[in-house]
């Protein structure tokens, strides 16, 4: 949005140009994933074995969906960290409906619909009663993983109707998490960039007196993009809790961290107002490889997380600078 | 009582053949300045002409790559702020650079405070020397345990000035210092400076304001485009060939306000009320005619337009427009009644700043530039080259970052933005802070010229000579209640100075 948007100004752009204006971040992690495919798979061709690219793609599709929804909230210039507890405790009111005899597709909608029912709580709380969303999202947390192991006590849900398990079918031999991850991502990337309400959204996360002052719905805009973000965490979950045929009633460790990260290094800049969900998803599928290519490797996975640390670090040093070059 | 002559062998600062690039653009090219003991020059030129840069390579922000310095006689290699400060150069930047939750005696010797037998802070002495500073600053009314937070702008600026002086200042750099300040505090500052130029000290003042200028300086020197125009003595130079100077043209009316004859009426409002700053107040606004509202900083100017804008709604009295009775709620009630409010503060309420010249333009007008839910990127570049075009934004193109423009291109973006909502009245407040004599005199026309095309504006406005000069009719807010109403005829600068500064207003401070 920043640096690359200059480019826009300048006079004739190829059709080619103008594709990629603006995707500065995405094409340094697109390349970023290419030459580790090429690397890794020179060190072990097992890598790009298809049990290996399923892991990979269709295993950590529901990060990147819920980075999606992450995405946007951060570009308002707000955050979430209890995105991680919500899809625990969307997971497992999803495995008990299914268990209990209802149709499937009441299983499904059911995490959507209370997803988005939970974050326009935690929405009006940000936007209207004015508390920093850190701090409502905190507390969110703190209720969500409570109230999960004190109402499940940790138990397991087994015996999941085979209808159930969404991510374990395979429409013309693709698993149908990477449908959900390339669709939502293509949809939200589109609408956020080429509608009016994506507009406003930057506008709000880029300076917020001025979008109020412009007459744009301020309190409105983030209640609603808060919402979304609860529909993608729906979704999310979903891809998650049908994986295996059991869902683990506990909270996924460091999964809030994870989406973040993933929308963070995408290139959406913490400060709000800027960054796209091309490069969320393009970062989820980064660490997924990563993760999997150290194992290949021979390195421990420990590592992984700390080489996503310093690709944090890297990517909001790089975002900072050119903040500086725009001002 | 220029004591130059005197003085010209030793001046506190020279520099010579001075250079500067960023990233391979020139921005200071080959200047010679000095500053002599005793002695205010001022340094002048439009926006982008290298001010600030010239101003950041004395103080030792910004290296030079070309040229040499000499502080005190001593030539100077590489000049950091620390070393800058250490022989005695000390700016007050525009955005004064305090610490709100301390008080005005820490914020003064924070990093020099004077310590005790054991080290520790020596707090009494330091509120002592503090209280002298303010004392010799004319500030006997400032008292040293406020916290800065509290005090107004013209006060803050006395204790970056006292700050400056704690540390032995002998060349003080002051950027546009009375940018921010309503003309009371101006004549106060101004008395300081010359209080600050009997001591010996030099300094370098940066204005945009001519009459400052010749009030105070005793030799300026114009930038344009990073090179030196020249430098002469105050007693050669007049306000139209310091201008020209500047701008490389004539600029032939300082205000060019056509007569006219007001229409029907497009506001209307009665016993507007809000909180404190605006009590009960009613006037009506015609097609056609500029309306000054004049009044100090705190006086409730602000506060009116933040009431008429729905900013901060009215908690009683009515707002007619064209005569129907509406009621404004929020910016967005405002926009629907064709109300445009330029802000004051550009940065805060005006801009996106990362965002480009189309985006901001378009962003109080989406649904013009939209099919359904959907952007038309198309008609909205369009409709930005056009504003561009039409209003003069000196600018790359649509897609170039609002960030990037200097003040007065940026605030040119801010009205194209209000334009293409085609309000019928229009607020501007303070439509010419900080920005340079040519893009004021365009701003001035682009005013005389919707007006013309039968918009109301009204004005809001620190400058008394931009009131006098642009208004039909001129408002006087004093305490937050309208105290005059002046014709065109009938306002001078006494009449509406006296109306401002009548009944005393007290201040946190």
């Amino acid at each position: 949005m920043t640096a690359e948007a200059q480019t826009l100004g300048r006079r004739e752009q190829s059709w080619f140009g103008r594709l990629f204006a603006g995707y500065g971040q995405e094409i340094i992690i697109l390349g970023a994933i290419l030459l580790l495919f090429v690397v890794v798979w020179s060190i072990n061709p097992r890598f790009i074995s298809p049990n290996n690219l399923n892991t990979i793609f269709s295993g950590n599709a529901y990060i990147a969906v819920a980075a999606i929804g992450m995405s946007m909230v951060i570009i308002t210039g707000n955050i979430d960290v209890s995105v991680g507890a919500l899809i625990g405790v969307l997971a497992t009111i999803a495995g008990t409906i299914a268990v209990s005899g209802y149709p499937v597709w009441v299983a499904w909608t059911a995490p959507i619909l209370i997803g988005i029912a939970v974050n326009f709580l935690v929405g009006v709380l940000v936007a209207y009663a004015r508390i920093p969303s850190i701090v409502v999202t905190l507390g969110m947390l703190s209720i969500l993983r409570g109230g999960l192991i004190s109402v499940t006590g940790g138990a397991w849900i087994s015996n999941l109707p085979p209808e159930f398990l969404l991510a374990q079918q395979r429409p013309l031999g693709i698993p149908a998490p990477i449908y959900f991850m390339v669709g939502l991502t293509i949809l939200a990337a589109f609408w956020m960039r080429y509608s009016a309400f994506g507009r406003s959204i930057y506008a709000v996360g880029g300076n917020p007196e001025a979008a109020r002052a412009a007459g744009i719905p301020i309190e409105r805009r983030i209640v609603q993009v808060f919402m979304i973000h609860g529909a993608f965490a729906g979704l999310a979950t979903i891809l998650f809790a049908t994986q295996l045929q059991v869902i683990q009633s506990t909270v996924p460790p460091n999964l809030e961290l994870t989406v973040i990260t993933a929308s963070v290094i995408g290139g959406v800049s913490i400060l709000g107002g800027s960054g796209t969900v091309i490069g969320s998803t393009l970062a989820a599928i980064l660490f997924a490889a990563i993760g999997s290519a150290l194992i290949f490797v021979g390195i421990s996975a420990y590592w992984l997380r700390a080489v996503i640390g310093l690709l944090i670090l890297a990517t909001v040093l790089a975002d900072m600078a050119r903040r500086r070059q725009a001002k | 009582m220029t004591p130059g002559g005197r003085d010209a062998a030793s001046p506190l600062i020279r520099l010579k053949g001075v250079s500067k690039a960023f990233a391979g653009i020139r921005v200071v090219k080959d200047v010679d300045f000095d500053v002599r003991p005793g002695e205010v020059h001022a340094l002048m030129g439009e926006n982008g002409a290298g001010k600030s840069t010239l101003i950041k390579i004395i103080a030792g922000v910004h290296p030079h790559d070309g040229g040499t310095i000499e502080i005190g006689g001593e030539p100077v290699s590489h000049l950091t702020p620390r070393e800058a400060r250490r022989r005695g150069v000390a700016v007050v930047y525009q955005e004064l650079l305090l610490f709100p939750e301390l008080t005005v005696a820490e914020n003064v010797f924070l990093g020099h405070a004077p310590r005790t037998g054991w080290r520790g802070l020596d707090w009494p002495e330091m509120r002592r020397r503090t209280r002298a500073l303010l004392d010799s600053l004319d500030s006997p009314d400032l008292d040293v345990d406020t916290k800065v937070g509290a005090l107004s702008v013209a006060n803050r600026q006395r204790v970056e000035i006292a700050k400056a002086l704690s540390q032995d200042a002998r060349v003080l750099i002051m950027d546009e210092p009375t940018a921010a300040l309503a003309e009371a505090d101006v004549v106060r500052l101004m008395a300081v400076v010359k209080r600050l130029r009997e001591r010996g000290v030099g300094i370098i003042y940066v204005s945009h304001r001519l009459p400052e200028i010749f009030e105070l300086a005793d030799r300026v020197t114009v930038l344009r485009d990073g090179a030196l125009i020249g430098t002469r003595p105050i007693g050669e130079v007049t306000a139209q060939s310091l201008v020209a100077m500047m701008v490389g043209r004539e600029i032939d009316h300082l205000y060019p306000k056509s007569e006219i004859a007001p229409g029907e009426t497009l506001l209307e409002v009665r016993n507007l009320s809000h909180g404190r700053k605006v009590r009960d107040i009613s006037f009506a606004l015609r097609r056609g005619e500029i309306l000054g509202v004049a009044g100090l900083v705190g006086s409730g100017r602000t506060e009116l337009a933040l009431t008429l804008f729905g900013i901060t709604p009215a908690s009683s009295g009515e707002i007619l427009v064209s005569g129907k009775p509406v009621r404004i709620g929020s910016p967005r009630d405002a926009r629907a009644h064709g109300i445009a409010y330029v802000p004051e503060d550009r940065g805060l309420q005006g801009l996106v700043k990362p965002m480009t010249i189309a985006q901001n333009v378009s962003m109080a007008s989406l649904e013009r530039v939209r099919r359904g839910i959907m952007m038309r990127f198309a008609e909205e570049t369009r409709r930005a080259a056009a504003a561009i075009k039409a209003i003069g934004i000196r600018a790359r193109g649509p897609g170039q970052v609002v960030g990037q423009l200097s003040g007065g291109n940026q605030q040119k973006v801010v009205l194209a933005k209000w334009l293409e909502t085609a309000p019928q009245i229009l607020i501007m407040d303070e439509p010419t802070r900080g920005i340079d004599v040519g893009a004021k005199a365009e701003i001035h026309q682009l005013m005389t010229k919707l007006a013309g095309e039968g918009m109301g504006i009204i004005m809001i406005s620190s400058e008394l000579p931009e009131v006098l000069g642009m208004s039909d009719r001129v408002l006087v807010i004093n305490n937050g209640q309208l105290v005059r109403t002046l014709e065109r005829g009938e306002a001078t600068a006494e009449s509406v100075g006296a109306a401002m500064a009548d009944a005393r207003r007290e201040e946190a401070a």
